[in-house]
């Protein structure tokens, strides 16, 4: 990439020539082809057989917590979830390039990054419980996760607001000198917002040390990627920003981890913001609140099942003899039974008292939240059939 | 002491927060070596490095969007938009993003570091567009706090402690002052508190409530009320959210009346906020309806900006009719 602003020397042309698209080809990397067998001139990324088998078992924990969280929502054991079917590779595997001290600034999508990171299954139900237990104490919607102690922002719903925001939050890591790193994922979708702009803008101006990490899954919950974008996917703007950009097959680990590695490093050594948009497909329905037979074919998707990331780096572990197979089914009968148990525990668990609702409004209730409370209180009192989550603890 | 007018004030206090703490961070458009259109961050990147004191590309959601992940980081940003006109693209990182941050979080992250500041209101014959007052619109947000200081007094107090407060402030700063303003200002370090109205002049008949640049016109007002002989009580509430619900009843208790005026729009205007509170609290002690002065609910007119503007006359007609109601 050239470096040109508009006081640069400009090249002459003496023809008219306007660019089309096509004349910059991004390819995407692949490592494991769709049945798990290496490509023959791809370089395999140093893991070891523990750090292979944790994405690998990290991917299908979280398969598994969203199959069983569908189905609690169907039941209507909670009010709302989201899965992340078909896109583990693209969370987990990013997520294993990096270090614990790195920060992740999430859209929704990422629980995988999470669950590699450590959050426990029990974590994962008090959220979606919104229960006393939960460290945003049940304010928010099921899957908006945070964990101050992984290093894992807490989650909004305002779509591409954590772009510009990563950018601030790795320009501040540089500052403190820290040896440290801020990824932010989110759909391409979200890329179609301002805050895309705005952040990756930024990031490259200012010199910030931040992974854009674009799962790039085909749709935005019914608008398919050609009503999103007419340009070259997502990766192709990061050129024009003046960041280093890749795109990666988002349904091999190995590929999203190759580049994530790399980007990490590069993102430390040089303070610059690094694009890498995986490329995949959203297997799962948008949220439970969507039905994509509405907007897409059957035919489409039994393409794209065939494509699973989890099966193919499952069939890469097994030719290699670090997998077995009645060992993994095992395995994962276990991780079902946790989750089954967890959530009936965990269902039973209170909300948060009353006096939580005005906390951390600000950093100590003003009078007029004091004043709210109060007079909720005694309604409540008055009332206490109505309200009887929070009227036995007043 | 020192003479200084707002905007010297007001780069004191950078001056001073920068010198204290290395985490604090000031930043926008052109406030770097150029030192702001207004000059407030005048020489702050010469003494203080380009990594703290730094241009921003020109998009105020990603100004704002950066502070908060900057302010949530740990580090003390204090983010400038260049007229509040344009702060409405970054309306969803406020309102959505930098005052949800802690409640949201549970309290494990927050964006409390932050400090916004901005110059807003009219005078200045700037159109529809570098005119506004747009605190009405963020006193509706819980999480937010805002000041408007009225002097360079003010200003330096405020905005320390703005600096230093651990919730996200929107620190509006009347531009139509920022020159015309000068007053003695103590060169070392002060606070003065936020959520705290101040007391500008005492009276008897009526109470009179404005914020920023409107209090010199609410103390022209007065004055020739007094030669009336009505005794106004001229009260600055200076922070807008939380506000000082105490000391304005206190007043209306006192006087029995109470005149609200700001240069914002009338109809869902912060007036109607105190109104309809004082009005609760203190209904058995009012002896008139209360008053608001303020803009027309219309955009902020160029050729008829003194016609808009809740000038002293009318704030002086105001006072008549409620002390004779």
């Amino acid at each position: 990439m050239k470096d040109r602003n508009h006081l640069s020397d400009v090249g002459f042309t003496h023809q008219v020539r306007i660019i089309d698209k096509g004349l910059v080809d991004i390819p995407m990397l692949q490592i494991l082809q769709p049945d798990g067998t290496p490509h023959k001139d791809a370089e395999l990324p140093e893991l070891d057989k523990d750090a292979v088998v944790k994405i690998y078992r990290t991917m299908r924990f979280t398969r598994v917590l969203d199959e069983r969280m569908v189905a609690a929502q169907r039941q209507g054991r909670i009010s709302f979830y989201l899965a992340s079917t078909g896109e583990e590779a693209a969370s987990v595997a990013s997520a294993a390039a990096l270090e614990p001290q790195d920060m992740i600034m999430s859209q929704y999508r990422e629980q995988g990054a999470l669950a590699y990171r450590g959050y426990s299954t029990e974590a994962f139900m008090n959220q979606m419980f919104s229960n006393e237990k939960e460290p945003n104490k049940g304010r928010q919607m099921p899957i908006h996760y945070g964990a101050k102690e992984l290093n894992f922002m807490t989650i909004s719903s305002p779509l591409g607001t954590q772009i510009p925001q990563a950018s601030g939050y790795a320009y501040g890591q540089k500052m403190a000198g820290e040896s440290a790193v801020t990824i932010c994922y989110f759909g391409e979708g979200a890329a179609s917002e301002g805050d895309f702009h705005a952040g990756l803008n930024m990031a490259a101006v200012l010199h910030c040390p931040a992974i854009f990490f674009c799962r790039n899954n085909g749709y935005a919950i019914s608008t398919p990627a050609e009503e999103q974008f007419a340009g070259d996917g997502i990766a192709s703007r990061g050129l024009g920003y003046g960041i280093k950009t890749i795109r990666v097959d988002g349904n091999d680990a190995f590929a999203v981890y190759a580049a994530t590695k790399q980007a990490r490093e590069i993102a430390l050594a040089e303070n610059c913001p690094i694009l890498i948009e995986a490329m995949s497909y959203r297997l799962a329905a948008h949220s439970t609140s969507d039905d994509p037979t509405g907007y897409r074919s059957k035919d489409e998707e039994a393409r794209w099942q065939a494509k699973d990331p989890i099966v193919r780096l499952g069939n890469w572990l097994k030719a290699k003899g670090w997998l077995d197979e009645e060992q993994d089914n095992k395995d994962v009968e276990k991780m079902r039974q946790e989750v089954l148990e967890e959530l009936k525990r965990v269902e039973k668990v209170p909300i948060c008292r009353i006096d939580e609702i005005i906390e951390d409004v600000y950093d100590t209730p003003p009078w007029h939240l004091q004043e709210q409370l109060e007079a909720l209180k005694q309604h409540i009192s008055k009332y206490p059939d109505a309200y009887p989550k929070t009227s036995g603890r007043l | 002491m020192a003479k200084m007018n707002l905007l010297q004030a007001i780069n004191n206090a950078l001056i001073l927060a920068m010198t204290e703490n290395e985490k604090v961070m000031v930043f926008g458009e052109d406030v770097g070596h150029f030192g702001g259109v207004f000059r407030a961050t005048s020489n702050l990147q010469e003494k203080f490095g380009r990594a703290r004191c730094f241009n921003t590309p020109l998009t105020e959601q990603g100004i704002i969007g950066f502070a908060n992940g900057l302010a949530s980081q740990g580090s003390v940003p204090v983010a400038e938009i260049q007229f509040g006109d344009y702060i409405f693209p970054a309306f969803d990182q406020i309102v959505n993003e930098t005052a949800k941050w802690r409640y949201r979080s549970g309290g494990q992250f927050s964006c409390g570091t932050l400090t916004i500041r901005t110059p807003y209101g009219g005078g200045i014959a700037g159109g529809h567009y570098h005119s506004q007052s747009p605190e009405a619109y963020f006193a509706h947000t819980p999480g937010l706090k805002i000041v408007m200081p009225r002097n360079p007094y003010q200003a330096k107090g405020l905005l320390l402690a703005s600096i230093r407060d651990d919730n996200p402030v929107l620190f509006m700063e009347p531009k139509r002052l920022y020159r015309a303003s000068v007053g003695e200002v103590p060169e070392e370090d002060y606070e003065l508190p936020l959520g705290k109205a101040d007391l500008v002049r005492q009276g008897n008949d009526i109470s009179l409530l404005a914020w920023g640049a409107q209090i010199e016109v609410m103390e022209k007002a007065a004055d020739m009320a007094e030669k009336d002989g009505i005794s106004c009580e001229i009260i600055d509430l200076r922070s807008i959210l939380p506000w000082d619900v105490d000391a304005v009843c206190q007043s209306v208790v006192k006087t029995g009346r109470l005149l609200i005026s700001h240069e914002a729009p009338l109809t869902g205007g912060f007036a109607s906020e105190v109104a309809a509170t004082i009005q609760e609290r203190c209904f058995l002690n009012l002896e008139s309806p209360i008053a608001r002065v303020c803009g027309l609910d219309t955009p902020y007119p160029l050729a008829h900006e003194k016609e808009y503007m809740p000038d002293h006359l009318k704030v002086y007609e105001a006072i008549k009719r409620t002390v004779n109601y």
